[in-house]
């Protein structure tokens, strides 16, 4: 039994090896971070050359390059990452696990995102970055239109950070069903973890869809396919379906873990339970389930005809339904509450009517008669802007202030957040608002430039400028986060906001092993019940015994340098480095199949001392 | 580890940790993303079905007399490898062995003749760039070809690795191994409808 020493790994080579699903949380919130700050700066980009009219900052070419890496990178680099950063460190905190169901998989899924995601972003030095849209339609994608690699890389990134995102998608699935706490009824779970658990059985089965997509534009441009190949039969209609069956899902995928984090943190700051918390479990199935039945509602000029463009429409519309519930009950939760307008409440509260705009745009594309006018318009921008940034970001927001001492232990500074919040919602309003009126008014989407005199001046510069203010919002987070890191201040309290949940009974952060032992949970909002019953913790549902942990590995950190290797070696044709690469991953595998981790024990002495040590 | 000591297991060694019973469900949820895999390649055979512009078409290349041999040795594995795991659960390690062997020489027999069919179809002038309906083919029929290189592969690992008898930690390898087989085996009856038999029968006055 010499396997059972406990490793101790520290530094660099404990994060690389590192299967602990907080720790990976905080890799996620990382990688994620700095890709949202590189999607926000191409972003600026953009912004600054559309400023004034007839601007020559960036055009043509390079405002392609930047409007695609901004799309691609905050969808797929930044939205994920981030919200798979919450979900790490906050669902088997939720549900009473002591870890996830499968740790290996969760640190691969990681390190596949982020080496998927530098490999796309190399893209900018080595050739090019794609041009295409993040939508990558062809024949745009294709050989003929886009000669550079820019779009390989696309390809071959998007296809390597994919699989990490669906391994990722099972693994919470799995740790969901399996793991929880005794009495933690599906229907006693918290909302967030109900919103994670919908959203990963999106992933699972919208994510291949886009793996599809991107083999056949791969096959197509690096094996010599022909399946978007008019000449030869090929069909381009096929990438747009197989792209939005995906990409409409996804769209789900990135705003029903927000709407999960905005419940808990309303909750907490209205001090009551969540209204109708039934009806809020039953809307987000409805979602996600309503959310595989629309994806034409982003090809309804196509040419469908009127009987496909009706059936979406209508699909579309409903949607607006549960989505309405979800609202309605948000906003009874904070009714007669005592409400406390901390950082994280303000960013919760300022989601209601800035997701609620963008719902409301978004009945209004589904009409498709009129979505004929909006098609390519300033108005889509500023529609999805709405729902991704005026509802995701703030509810990643919020999560971050309401976490953060959970995940690091130390509490972020209020006043600083008060500022972040104020600067982000309105610099958000003033970039995205006006570009409803510049779209109706006829300023198509992915333009480079505009003319003078044609009343569009006001609308961009007035944009501009609430762009620079979201950024100085932004930058403020970052000036936070350093405060609070570098001051010395007091480890956070256990339960710092007069918590609901489990998450709340354990030290901040949590301990390696989250739960010294697993608690028995009585009703939704666990820890409330036992509040009010004048309880000081959990009643635990098993004797203080040694607790199994799985090992750390840097398998899986190889395989994604295995996948690194491959990807770059198709996107050149240098198909032995491709070899090597896929080379590199099956020979993880091997050692990962042949080779089994017994893990080691943390003895009862040592979960004793930790416990003695945290500030509960 | 202490059943696997004493030779003595549970009833149903695969279900008996909960480290086996998330790798079943999550191995059950793999497959559930795999259909979506397949339905999508599917799909894509489907919309170009009829799209052989320039290469032959399906009907003057297939054999039947090939396919159908093909199929009934897939088959024939899928059912080797319940046997393999009903000697599992009788407690028959050289039983589950001995089928599960089976399986993998009719795995491999079927990727011979998959090959040897490919290379018959590239030199009748059907391949990936012939036209949209040879890219979708070979996509398709690759895609399942390049599941049962993988699934010989990874039982034959197994085979090879645990020969020393059946414990709670290698039953749910086993087992999940199985279930992927058997998912392989569901495609190719799709592929042999959809591609195969439609495909013949495009030729009649169908499609």
């Amino acid at each position: 039994m010499a396997q059972h020493v406990r490793p101790r790994n520290t530094g660099l080579w404990d994060w690389i090896t590192t299967v602990d699903h907080k720790k990976i949380g905080i890799l996620y919130l990382v990688a994620g971070g700095f890709f949202f700050l590189l999607g926000g700066l191409e972003a600026l980009l953009m912004r600054l050359q559309l400023m004034y009219p007839e601007q020559n900052f960036f055009i043509g070419a390079t405002f392609n390059e930047l409007l695609t890496m901004h799309g691609t990178t905050m969808i797929f680099l930044a939205a994920m990452p981030l919200i798979f950063a919450v979900m790490n460190a906050v669902v088997p905190l939720q549900i009473g696990a002591r870890d996830v169901a499968f740790p290996f998989v969760n640190s691969l899924g990681f390190w596949l995102f982020f080496s998927g995601g530098v490999l796309l972003n190399l893209s900018w030095f080595m050739g090019g970055a794609p041009e295409a849209g993040w939508t990558a339609y062809v024949p745009l994608s294709g050989m003929q239109f886009s000669k550079t690699t820019g779009v390989s890389f696309y390809v071959l990134g998007l296809q390597i950070a994919g699989i990490g995102t669906l391994i990722g998608g099972i693994n919470f699935l799995v740790t969901i069903i399996n793991m929880r706490a005794p009495g933690m009824t599906f229907m006693r779970m918290p909302m967030f973890t109900w919103t994670a658990f919908i959203t990963s059985a999106l992933i699972l089965f919208a994510f291949p869809a886009i793996t599809v997509g991107l083999v056949l534009l791969m096959f197509d441009r690096i094996f010599g396919a022909v399946f978007f190949n008019v000449a030869s039969g090929g069909n381009v209609l096929l990438w747009q379906h197989l792209f939005w069956i995906f990409g409409h899902p996804e769209v789900y995928i990135l705003i029903l873990p927000a709407f999960g984090m905005i419940s808990e943190v309303i909750s907490t700051f209205a001090k009551k339970r969540l209204f109708g918390y039934s009806a809020m479990v039953f809307a987000t199935i409805v979602i996600g389930f309503l959310g595989f039945m629309v994806w034409v509602h982003h090809m309804f000029t196509v040419g469908l005809g009127p009987v496909a463009n009706s059936l979406f429409s209508i699909a579309t519309m409903l949607i607006a339904v549960p989505t309405g519930i979800k609202i309605f009950n948000w906003l009874f939760t904070l009714w007669g509450g005592q409400i406390r307008f901390t950082a994280a409440n303000l960013f919760a509260v300022g989601f209601i009517p800035t997701f609620t705009i963008g719902g409301m745009t978004g009945v209004m594309l589904s009409v498709a008669p009129a979505d004929y006018q909006y098609q390519d318009s300033y108005f889509v921008v500023a529609h999805f802007h709405y729902v991704l940034v005026g509802g995701m970001m703030l509810g990643l927001f919020a999560a971050f202030y309401y976490w953060w001492p959970k995940m690091f232990g130390k509490m972020l500074n209020e006043a600083m957040g008060k500022w972040n919040f104020w600067l982000f919602f309105i610099g958000f309003h003033l970039t995205f608002f006006p570009q409803h009126f510049l779209g109706l008014m006829g300023m198509p989407r992915r333009v480079f430039t505009f003319m003078g005199g044609q009343q569009l001046e006001l609308g961009n510069l007035i944009s501009t400028w609430g762009a620079i203010i979201m950024g100085v919002g932004t930058l403020l987070f970052l000036v936070n986060v350093a405060y609070t890191h570098m001051k010395k201040q007091p480890q956070a309290p256990a339960d710092p906001w007069d918590g609901r949940t489990l998450e709340w009974t354990i030290a901040s952060p949590a301990p390696e092993y989250n739960f010294a032992q697993t608690p028995r949970v009585r009703g939704i909002d666990a820890f409330w019940i036992e509040k009010m019953a004048g309880n000081k913790g959990m009643t635990p549902a098993e004797p203080l015994g040694p607790i199994h942990m799985p090992s750390p590995s840097v398998l899986p950190f190889i395989m994604s340098i295995g996948f690194f290797i491959a990807g770059m070696g198709f996107v050149f044709n240098k198909y032995l480095f491709a070899i090597v690469g896929l080379g590199i991953v099956l020979i993880c595998m091997f050692f990962r199949s042949y080779k089994d981790d017994e893990g080691f024990h943390i003895d009862v002495e040592e979960i004793k001392e930790t416990e003695k040590g945290a500030r509960l | 580890m202490n059943h696997a000591d004493h030779g003595v297991l549970p009833a149903e060694p695969e279900k008996a940790t909960l480290e086996g019973r998330n790798k079943i469900l999550g191995f059950w949820l793999f497959l559930g993303g795999e259909t979506v895999l397949f339905g999508s390649l599917f799909a894509t055979y489907l919309a170009l079905r009829t799209q052989y512009v320039n290469g032959p078409a399906p009907h003057e290349i297939f054999q039947i007399e090939l396919i159908a041999l093909a199929t009934f040795i897939l088959l024939t594995s899928s059912l080797t490898s319940v046997f393999a795991i009903i000697g599992m659960h009788r407690q028959n390690f050289k039983m589950m062995l001995f089928w599960f062997w089976i399986t993998v020489i009719l795995g491999f027999a079927f990727l011979g003749l998959e090959i040897f069919e490919f290379v018959h179809y590239y030199h009748e002038g059907h391949t990936l760039s012939s036209s949209a309906y040879g890219s979708a083919f070979y996509t398709l029929v690759g895609f399942h070809g390049g599941h049962v290189l993988f699934g010989v592969l990874w039982i034959s690992l197994l085979l090879i690795k645990n020969r020393k008898g059946l414990t709670v930690v290698n039953a749910p390898k086993f087992y999940v191994a199985s279930l992927y087989w058997h998912f392989i085996d569901v495609v190719w009856v799709f592929i042999f409808t959809v591609v195969y038999l439609m495909g013949i029968l495009g030729g009649q006055g169908g499609a």
